[in-house]
């Protein structure tokens, strides 16, 4: 079973070895209301913790997605690209946003667990 | 949701709340962005069915007076106001010495005067402009007692002509005073949407009743987020994002709202501009665009052509859940304003490809009436 962790800016992240899959939560996408487009990494990019690695667009505004690990991108999710309705629908399953090959493990220390997450993402939207 | 205590409240809004709306702030009014369902469900549902939109935040004014009015209100709006009928309602515009467009807006003749429809965010100012203009010689009233409720989409005859029977034989961009419940509701056959529909003027005690049986026969409460969608589909203009002070009807490639009547004697509020720019045209004019792939492109975007050369910015830009892609309008210089001129859109520091094409990108279904 892999540990999903959480970032601030409401990406999580879920690890199986050292490759990292990441995706934007289901909070997140409350929050921006019907999704109709998304930019991702380009695969064998590197992407540094806290950096912009993609864009989310809704009906209403545009989003950056950030990392929130750094590593190499070693596979990205073409079926949101083409469908992006799809991260609506599956945010934290089936329409992750790409996977990495993590430089540190350590930059996961700073990030929360779901009990966490549900706290700090509740606070930040009252 | 957090909002300014000073924000005004419309009279549904207790309906809003009990239909999970979530609110902004707009022009100073916390107003339903949409609903449960969200966005592109609530536009969908419009073009197909029917859908409900509080606009009550609108200015609603009224001038009373005769042929002494017709006659100054001439001389404000581009319009032949003498050979306009009673009911019927034209597009305008209320606009200083220069053209530039303080409002857009919609004037219908009444009995009792004209009823003109004004935005929100505008209409205190039009008020004061029209008073000054109008020299305090005529009664003017900018309603707080009453609601204005949009029905929108192909359904919306049938379901209003159920509640307030006769609206079906209303032609586009007429209206009447119908009676409703032992008080007078006016209703116009307009819309901003691109669809067949309605605007219901309705005093406020009475709108949240009205409005309820509207969603009893069928229709639903449609936010102000479709309310966008919609209408940039329709290729229709938003005051403070197409129109502002700086920009002229002309500029907007709106002159066919200008009555030929006016444009050989002028006598109008901006009519030398507006003349001199339909003899020796403008530097720039809106037109519509469309991104290639699934790219928007917001207001504010530059607009490149192909040799890097800025041309122009965008002055609305989203997702068009009819059209299933994104759509846009701006500004761009004359030279580059023809049909399937191809022109760059720089979005996040990179440039994306993009046509100029026709208005509207969704073809409307206006309905002329039974008459």
């Amino acid at each position: 079973m892999s540990e999903v962790k959480f970032s601030k800016e409401h990406e999580w992240i879920s690890l199986e070895g050292d490759v990292a899959t990441i995706g934007i939560t289901k909070h997140a996408t409350e929050m921006l209301g019907d999704i109709v487009f998304a930019e991702l990494p380009e695969k064998g990019s590197n992407v540094e913790k806290d950096g912009t690695a993609g864009v989310v667009e809704s009906t209403k505004a545009a989003s950056d997605v950030y990392t929130p690990v750094s590593g190499e991108v070693m596979d990205t999710n073409q079926a949101i690209v083409d469908d992006p309705s799809k991260i609506n629908e599956d945010p934290e399953g089936s329409a992750w946003f790409f996977k990495l090959k993590i430089k540190d493990n350590s930059e996961l220390d700073s990030l929360m667990n779901r009990e966490e997450y549900e706290k700090f993402s509740k606070e930040s939207s009252s | 949701m957090r909002v300014n205590m000073e924000t005004k409240k419309t009279s549904l809004n207790n309906l809003h709340q009990r239909n999970q709306a979530k609110f902004v702030e707009f022009a100073g009014y916390e107003m339903p962005i949409q609903y449960s369902k969200g966005i592109i469900e609530e536009h969908k549902f419009t073009r197909k069915h029917s859908g409900i939109f509080d606009v009550s935040h609108m200015g609603q004014l009224f001038i009373y007076g005769g042929e002494n009015l017709t006659i100054e209100l001439e001389k404000i709006f581009p319009l032949d106001l003498k050979n306009l009928k009673q009911n019927s309602s034209k597009y305008s515009f209320l606009m200083n010495e220069e053209a530039g467009i303080y409002d857009d807006l919609i004037i219908t003749k009444i009995e009792e005067g004209y009823l003109i429809i004004l935005n929100a965010a505008c209409k205190e100012n039009d008020f004061q402009i029209l008073s000054k203009l109008l020299g305090g010689n005529f009664k003017m009233t900018l309603e707080n007692e009453r609601a204005l409720v949009a029905l929108q989409g192909p359904r919306s005859v049938e379901i209003l002509n159920s509640v307030l029977n006769g609206v079906e034989k209303l032609n586009f961009m007429t209206g009447k005073w119908i009676d409703f419940k032992n008080q007078r509701l006016f209703v116009t056959r307009s819309g901003y949407t691109g669809e067949d529909g309605f605007e219901i003027s309705i005093l406020n005690n009475f709108a949240e009743e009205f409005t309820q049986k509207l969603i009893d026969k069928g229709a639903q409460l449609i936010g102000l987020g479709a309310r966008d969608t919609l209408r940039l589909e329709a290729g229709l203009c938003l005051y403070g994002h197409e129109l502002d002070i700086n920009k002229t009807p002309v500029e907007a490639n709106l002159k066919w709202a200008i009555s030929k009547e006016r444009l050989s004697n002028g006598g109008f509020v901006g009519s030398e501009k507006i003349i001199n720019q339909i003899q020796s045209g403008t530097s720039q004019i809106r037109v519509g665009i469309k991104p290639e792939g699934r790219l928007i492109a917001r207001e504010k975007t530059k607009i490149f052509e192909e040799t890097d050369k800025q041309i122009g910015e965008i002055t609305s830009g989203t997702f068009g859940p009819s059209i299933n892609g994104p759509i846009a309008m701006g500004y761009v210089d004359k030279e580059f304003s023809k049909i399937d001129t191809k022109i760059l859109l720089e979005v996040r520091g990179k440039k994306y490809p993009a046509n100029i094409c026709e208005l509207p990108f969704y073809k409307k279904n206006y309905v002329k009436g039974a008459n």
